[in-house]
């Protein structure tokens, strides 16, 4: 599993849990790739969505700081571009990389919800 | 006779308000950001009074209040400037004035209420009685880091441009002082209380830039410009805010970006004096109004988290864990209590800075800023 190779990126954090093992704090203190892949929360992955990328991005992702998010504004991007611009960020920008927080299936998952939202 | 009714019940409501004047001095407002209201509530009580709704997207709201402390004027995201009556507890007028907005002022005087906007960039300025509005000022970018500052001005600065304006609304018509190389995406700024120094952060170099407003013609002032070089960086997940960067004695604190620590600087000669190792991301660190401890909270994933730092000795003496995403903290105007909102906890909580014993938790829906009425007569908030 190339992800858990990949969780290095951000040395000194705190925190490398995938966001379902934070938000289970203390269910499953290890969790593997397998079971964040089995157990996408998709509430939980929203509310991240709209609350955590909505400090930038704003709570309904019209953009703030960080540019819009709404799908209409992405359709022209691949949803395997969006997945490593979450995973990793824009250097010299302020998108910070997300591989640190959560796994790729939940980076995917979120890229898809981007781009599937009703238009606004 | 539904007439008679209505006439009667008019009288009696105005009987009953020339019998119990509403007395604001203690009340404040609350930001539900999901559902667009603002929760009315007591400090002394401990309790909430009402809610208002219909304010439109609050997420990142903010608000100032009028010198009488009777009306708020709320900052929305979706550029939507609401005022509100706290004595009625009504919207007495809205107008949305941009697309994307991020903060807004309120003059000295109380005149002229300013807010920044993302989009269109730039700082619009309405008149505080009517909402009408008076100047347009646009910039070309994104812009952050709005306060009034006294002599009826307005400064701000710009994240794409770098630049730090002032506009100068002593004679009616603005006068705009333009100060370039400010730094490199600066992301918020602050006055300090006595209105002379404005200072804003940067995102994308290192330090800080200071202006002191009382020199004739303020230049860029370095501040730390070695901070944090050769070290890595951590990523930033929540900008920090800037506004409670808090007088302690003769330092201001302020957080760090990319470090998990809050930076101690002397207010005099604007240097380093201290730092301290944090939890995590600070975003806000806010000190007590004595200035003897400050609070700091978190960003995203340790946003349950609060520290107290001692100002004297520079430790950490206190370290909990109110709820899921602590977003903001307010100070009884003589720091003797804080309320702190936790957003996925649906609660503001209040605790005695003394004991910080928990004394009382309020419902609130989603909450994020608390803004108490004393900031009507604070510089810069």
């Amino acid at each position: 599993m190339a992800r858990l190779g990949h969780r290095s990126v951000a040395p000194g954090r705190q925190s490398s849990q995938p966001l379902t093992s934070v938000l289970l704090a203390g269910a499953v203190v290890i969790a593997t790739s397998a079971f964040a892949a089995d157990t996408l929360n998709p509430d939980a992955l929203k509310r991240l969505v709209h609350q955590d990328c909505g400090s930038c991005h704003g709570l309904s992702l019209k953009g703030g700081l960080g540019p819009d998010l709404r799908s209409q504004t992405l359709q022209h991007y691949d949803q395997d571009v969006l997945t490593g611009v979450i995973l990793d960020g824009i250097p010299d920008t302020a998108m910070p990389p997300w591989r640190p927080l959560i796994t790729e299936e939940e980076a995917e998952w979120i890229a898809r919800y981007l781009l599937q939202q009703e238009a606004q | 006779m539904k007439q008679l009714i209505l006439g009667l019940a008019a009288t009696l409501m105005m009987t009953s308000a020339h019998a119990e004047p509403t007395a604001t001095g203690d009340l404040g407002l609350v930001i539900e950001r999901a559902k667009g209201s603002v929760l009315l509530v007591d400090q002394s009580d401990r309790a909430a009074l009402a809610r208002i709704e219909g304010l439109g997207d609050l997420s990142h709201a903010s608000l100032v209040y009028s010198p009488d402390e009777r009306f708020a004027y709320v900052f929305g995201r979706d550029g939507g400037l609401t005022k509100v009556d706290i004595v009625t507890r009504q919207i007495v007028n809205r107008v949305v004035q941009a697309g994307n907005a991020i903060g807004g002022a309120i003059s000295d005087d109380g005149q002229l209420v300013a807010v920044s906007n993302y989009e269109p960039g730039g700082v619009r300025v309405f008149d505080s009685n009517t909402l009408e509005l008076v100047a347009d000022i646009p910039t070309g970018s994104k812009t952050i880091g709005l306060v009034d500052a006294p002599g009826r001005r307005f400064v701000f600065t710009m994240w794409d441009s770098g630049e730090t304006w002032i506009a100068d609304f002593a004679t009616g018509t603005p006068e705009i002082t333009k100060i370039p190389d400010m730094g490199k995406n600066p992301y918020d700024a602050l006055i300090t209380a006595n209105g002379r120094t404005y200072i804003t952060g940067l995102f994308g170099e290192d330090g800080l830039t200071a202006l002191d407003l009382w020199a004739e013609a303020p230049e860029p002032i370095r501040v730390l410009p070695d901070y944090g070089r050769g070290q890595e960086e951590m990523p930033v997940y929540k900008m920090p805010h800037l506004e409670g960067w808090a007088l302690t004695g003769r330092e201001f604190v302020l957080p760090a970006v990319g470090h998990h620590e809050v930076l101690w600087i002397d207010a005099d000669t604007l240097t380093e004096t201290g730092r301290t190792q944090t939890h995590g991301q600070p975003v806000f660190a806010m000190a007590r109004p004595d200035g003897r401890q400050v609070w700091v909270n978190f960003a995203h994933p340790l946003n349950d988290t609060i520290q107290v730092i001692d100002s004297v000795t520079k430790d950490i003496i206190h370290e909990f864990k109110p709820g899921p995403a602590v977003l903001h903290m307010e100070f009884t105007p003589r720091g003797h209590e804080v309320w702190i909102s936790v957003r996925d906890a649906n609660k503001v909580m209040v605790y005695d800075t003394q004991t910080f014993e928990k004394l009382r938790e309020i419902e609130a829906d989603s909450p994020s800023g608390i803004f108490f009425t004393a900031r009507a007569h604070r510089t810069g908030l």
